[in-house]
């Protein structure tokens, strides 16, 4: 992914290393290589190129992962805005 | 998402729609593919061909194009390939046809499972994003195919990229049967199973390579046909008009406003997808408005003595405007996008757009007032 970084800086990713147990799943599902483990335990590598997809939220028994999941798609988050919900894929609308 | 979300069809949340009951009654088209059965003790399963049909390659073209994308999909339920038995490992995936034929074509000469979920006919990704490649759906696919008289072990092999939909610890305290998680390619599949469902760390990373960003802008051609789009062009169409009325070459100022609007699309909608690393700037809008600016002061240059000098910089503006717009909605078909990064970017972008906009139609409009001796 040479060259195809985007808006590092307001990536919402957190990990509780306190709650983590090592079960690795985390580094499994993450699409982007964010996690590695050090000393048997999870830890955030590379926070910059998390999408926010929220794999390993959703995979982590330990509830030690939180994001703010979502669609990185700006007509989802338009759609959004113009019906007052949560940024939505369902583009064309004429139900 | 690795190719734009299409639409949620039938959605039974959405019941302003009134179509959620159908959506149960979906027409399966007829399944060429199936070759035979076979006989297990949960019953009879369905036995697939690993070849694709030049009619399988066509369907494949169609709904890249994003022609009735929606309407492709496959019969969920249990699929056989070649001869599995009760120990053959089980893979799971979506009904898309799409992604269903790029999984079996890579699983020539093998014997396994394959249980396809209900997305809808979405693809694994978006449909994980949406909650259809999830949990539930996953669980109760698993009791109606009776899987654990199907096969003796308790594993499935599920793509990584289901995995913002499926919580393996949940499907596991659902069904008792455990996820491993597959690789995000179905071309790393056979690599995979072989290394007894072992990853590299290259086959858990998404790319996004120039070949992949390059069939993408096969959708993206489609999002324009989108009525938000259309107003845009008919807007344009509306101002060239107005604009060449008063100018001494009708014909030319309304050439040059479909020149440069043709020319601000192919800039947002093929040039920055595939040129996406090399070109300047982190946020999408912004290469967008670079490439955009630069196509269309080619045609401008084109254009310089056919119009008039206000209707040239007002309509360039417009176009520039519009080439920042187009690039900013391949955020939704890129693979790497953060939303809170997407939504940044808009809130600093969107009024630059609505200011180049707005600035662009009012220069164009002066040249209409005080004539074209300017």
């Amino acid at each position: 992914m040479a060259g195809l970084r985007y808006i590092e800086e307001v990536v919402t990713l957190e990990l509780d290393g306190k709650k983590c147990n090592g079960c690795r799943v985390c580094m499994q599902v993450c699409p982007h290589g964010v996690f590695e483990i050090r000393d048997r335990f999870a830890h955030i590598a590379d926070r910059g190129a998390c999408m926010e997809c929220g794999a390993c939220t959703l995979n982590c028994a330990q509830g030690a992962i939180s994001v703010s999941p979502g669609v990185g798609c700006a007509a989802a988050i338009i759609n959004g805005w113009i019906r007052g919900t949560e940024p939505s894929c369902d583009c064309e609308s004429g139900c | 998402m690795s190719e734009c979300c299409p639409p949620k069809v039938n959605s039974a949340a959405n019941s302003s729609c009134g179509s959620a009951s159908a959506d149960d009654a979906y027409q399966y088209a007829p399944q060429p593919f199936v070759t035979g059965e076979l006989s297990t003790f949960g019953g009879a399963v369905s036995c697939i061909a690993t070849e694709l049909t030049e009619r399988d390659r066509r369907g494949g073209v169609r709904v890249r194009l994003g022609f009735r994308r929606s309407d492709y999909r496959v019969k969920p339920g249990l699929y056989a390939i070649g001869e599995p038995d009760d120990t053959a490992p089980v893979l799971v995936t979506a009904n898309y046809k799409l992604t269903f034929d790029t999984l079996r074509s890579e699983l020539k000469g093998r014997s396994l499972w394959l249980l396809v979920l209900d997305t809808k006919g979405v693809n694994v990704w978006c449909a994980a994003g949406k909650g259809t490649f999830g949990t539930d759906e996953l669980v109760s696919r698993i009791r109606a195919v009776r899987l654990e008289q199907v096969v003796s072990h308790r594993t499935l092999v599920l793509p990584q990229l289901g995995a913002t939909g499926v919580a393996g610890h949940a499907v596991r305290a659902g069904s008792g049967f455990s996820v491993a998680w597959g690789p995000v390619r179905a071309a790393d599949l056979p690599a995979f199973l072989d290394a007894g469902n072992q990853a590299t760390p290259r086959m858990r990373r998404v790319s996004f390579t120039l070949r992949e960003r390059a069939k993408l802008t096969g959708v993206e051609l489609s999002v324009l046909w989108r009525s938000r789009t259309l107003v845009a062009l008919a807007f344009v169409a509306v101002l060239a008009v107005a604009a060449g009325l008063g100018a001494p070459s009708l014909v030319g100022v309304i050439g040059f406003a479909a020149a440069s609007a043709l020319a601000a699309v192919v800039a947002g909608a093929f040039v920055v997808p595939v040129l996406l690393p090399w070109i300047p700037g982190r946020t999408f809008a912004l290469k967008g408005a670079l490439v955009g600016a630069l196509a269309v002061a080619a045609v401008a240059l084109a254009f310089a003595d056919a119009v008039p000098k206000l209707a040239l910089a007002g309509l360039s503006t417009v176009a520039v405007a519009i080439a920042s717009y187009v690039a900013m909605n391949f955020t939704g078909a890129s693979t790497f996008t953060s939303p809170s990064g997407v939504e940044w970017e808009m809130r600093r972008v969107i009024p630059w757009q609505l200011a180049g906009l707005f600035s662009g139609v009012v220069v164009t409009l002066a040249g209409v007032v005080f004539g074209w001796r300017a």
